[in-house]
């Protein structure tokens, strides 16, 4: 018999208190091209599962001491092994049970007799959602900061994209053009390196990631992926930390000779889509939205304004009575059909 | 060879997909382990204890399907319902069914591996 799966093969634990169940199965996946392990009960498994890492859990839900119910719940719990599929194997007459496993987070099920086909083409479904996460779990620890990767790993991934409330900072070098003429490029490129240095510092400090950087500008998000009830108030006290930042840097840029750098900050808040765009090989965290456009308005109009923070009346609003704002007045964004109000946040206060 | 006790067609689709050397294997697990299972039944019988009684029949009922006896797995689905209901009264009988039962799966099982 040489039934082979489509799918790679994969590390698989049968858990079966019934011997001929156990010898049936670990036959079949072992046909299929899989590696298999045999558990005869829920303590068992659990001490298998703890001690090495398996792909895929065949469980039986009616076994003495340990039942698949206790070891599912104990799987769904643990940090360690919850991206382990686990699929239900039951009797025709047990489904009820079946359904409340579902529930508790297994995959899949199969009654026994186990019909080969069957069981070659939910292993091979779930093997294959099994690498999916696996990959993106791959790609959140590349793009996102170690915090941020560990933060959503404990509260459980959300990677599709969807709508949430967060905030959109945009922040960039004013006359940056100036500043790289006025110096080597070696020294501009150190420039920047410091810069970004100093406000992924003030950013991250304050909850956000950075999730955009192109030349002297970036983008950082408040309030995803991961949740932060008060994003709008970090994000205004991340900018106030920036201003500072750069501030100090200047001193230094001053007594070594060069030029001050000033930065222009624009903040929104309100709902964004966000979600994991790319490539296999290439992704990162986006936010997307009339939020984020505005915010980039914003950004562009410290300019006009020459204020180096400017907020928008969302933000503004979830602001606590400390943190002081002077009206702009309203302004005509692009997109937007009526005027917005904005304000601009003194950077002369304690952030 | 049409034996009563085992459906053929379940056994022969068992046999294609485990391989002729391997269902030996499974009849001996087999062996092995029912009769322990009938002991559980018979035991928890005596001492009243339900949740054992479901449990081994449930066990039984499984396994016994897989080979093709269909009807020995539905006295054991019958015997793990009344363990479900919690009240082993009266069953005695039907145990003991079982257990003859059990035999005649055994001769025929022996008959179909050595048949090959």
């Amino acid at each position: 018999m040489g039934i082979k799966t489509r799918t790679e093969p994969g590390h698989l634990l049968v858990v079966d208190d019934n011997k001929v169940n156990r010898l049936l199965l670990s036959r079949s996946l072992e046909q299929q091209g899989h590696s298999v392990e045999t558990a005869e009960n829920g303590r068992q498994a659990l001490e298998m599962l703890r001690s090495r890492p398996f792909d895929l859990v065949l469980l039986d839900i009616q076994m003495p001491e340990i039942d698949g119910y206790e070891v599912l719940s104990q799987l769904t719990t643990d940090l360690h092994l919850r991206d382990i599929a686990v699929i239900m194997t039951s009797a025709l007459d047990e489904l009820d049970s079946v359904v409340k496993c579902i529930e508790m987070g297994a995959e899949d099920y199969l009654t026994k007799p186990v019909n080969p086909v069957l069981l070659r083409a939910r292993i091979g479904a779930s093997l294959e959602k099994k690498k999916l996460r696996d990959q993106q779990r791959e790609l959140i620890r590349k793009f996102a900061t170690a915090e941020v990767a560990d933060d959503l790993e404990t509260s459980g991934f959300s990677l599709g994209g969807k709508y949430v409330e967060a905030t959109a900072m945009f922040s960039d070098i004013r006359s940056f053009t100036t500043i790289a003429e006025s110096q080597s490029p070696a020294e501009t490129i150190e420039l920047l390196n410091t810069y970004y240095t100093l406000m992924f510092e003030a950013i991250s400090g304050h909850g956000g990631i950075v999730n955009q950087m192109v030349g002297d500008g970036l983008m950082a998000i408040f309030g995803a992926p991961l949740p932060q009830e008060d994003h709008c108030e970090m994000a205004v006290r991340a900018a106030l930390e920036m201003i500072e930042m750069i501030e100090l840097f200047n001193y230094e840029r001053e007594t070594e000779g060069k030029l001050k750098i000033r930065i222009g900050i624009g903040i929104a808040s309100g709902q964004v889509i966000a979600g994991y765009t790319g490539t296999l090989h290439r992704a990162t965290y986006t936010c997307v939205g009339d939020t984020v456009n505005l915010a980039a308005r914003l950004e562009s109009h410290t300019k006009i304004v020459g204020e180096p923070i400017l907020i928008d009346e969302t933000t503004c609003l979830c602001l606590a009575n400390n943190i002081h704002t002077l009206d702009q007045g309203l302004i005509q964004v692009k997109g937007k059909t009526r005027e917005v109000r904005i304000y601009s946040v003194p950077v002369d206060q304690k952030s | 060879m049409a034996d009563p006790c085992i459906d053929v067609a379940t056994f022969e689709n068992l046999r294609t997909m485990m391989g002729a050397d391997y269902i030996g294997e499974l009849i001996d697990a087999y062996f092995e382990e029912a009769p322990q299972l009938i002991g559980q039944i018979e035991q928890s019988l005596a001492s009243g204890n339900a949740e054992v009684f479901r449990r081994a029949a449930h066990s039984l009922k499984s396994s016994s399907a897989s080979f093709g006896a269909l009807q020995f797995s539905a006295r054991a689905k019958e015997l793990e319902m009344i363990g479900k209901e919690g009240n082993l009264d009266g069953t005695f009988e039907k145990v003991a069914n079982l257990k003859e039962d059990y035999n005649a799966v055994h001769a025929a099982l022996e008959a179909l591996r050595d048949g090959d």
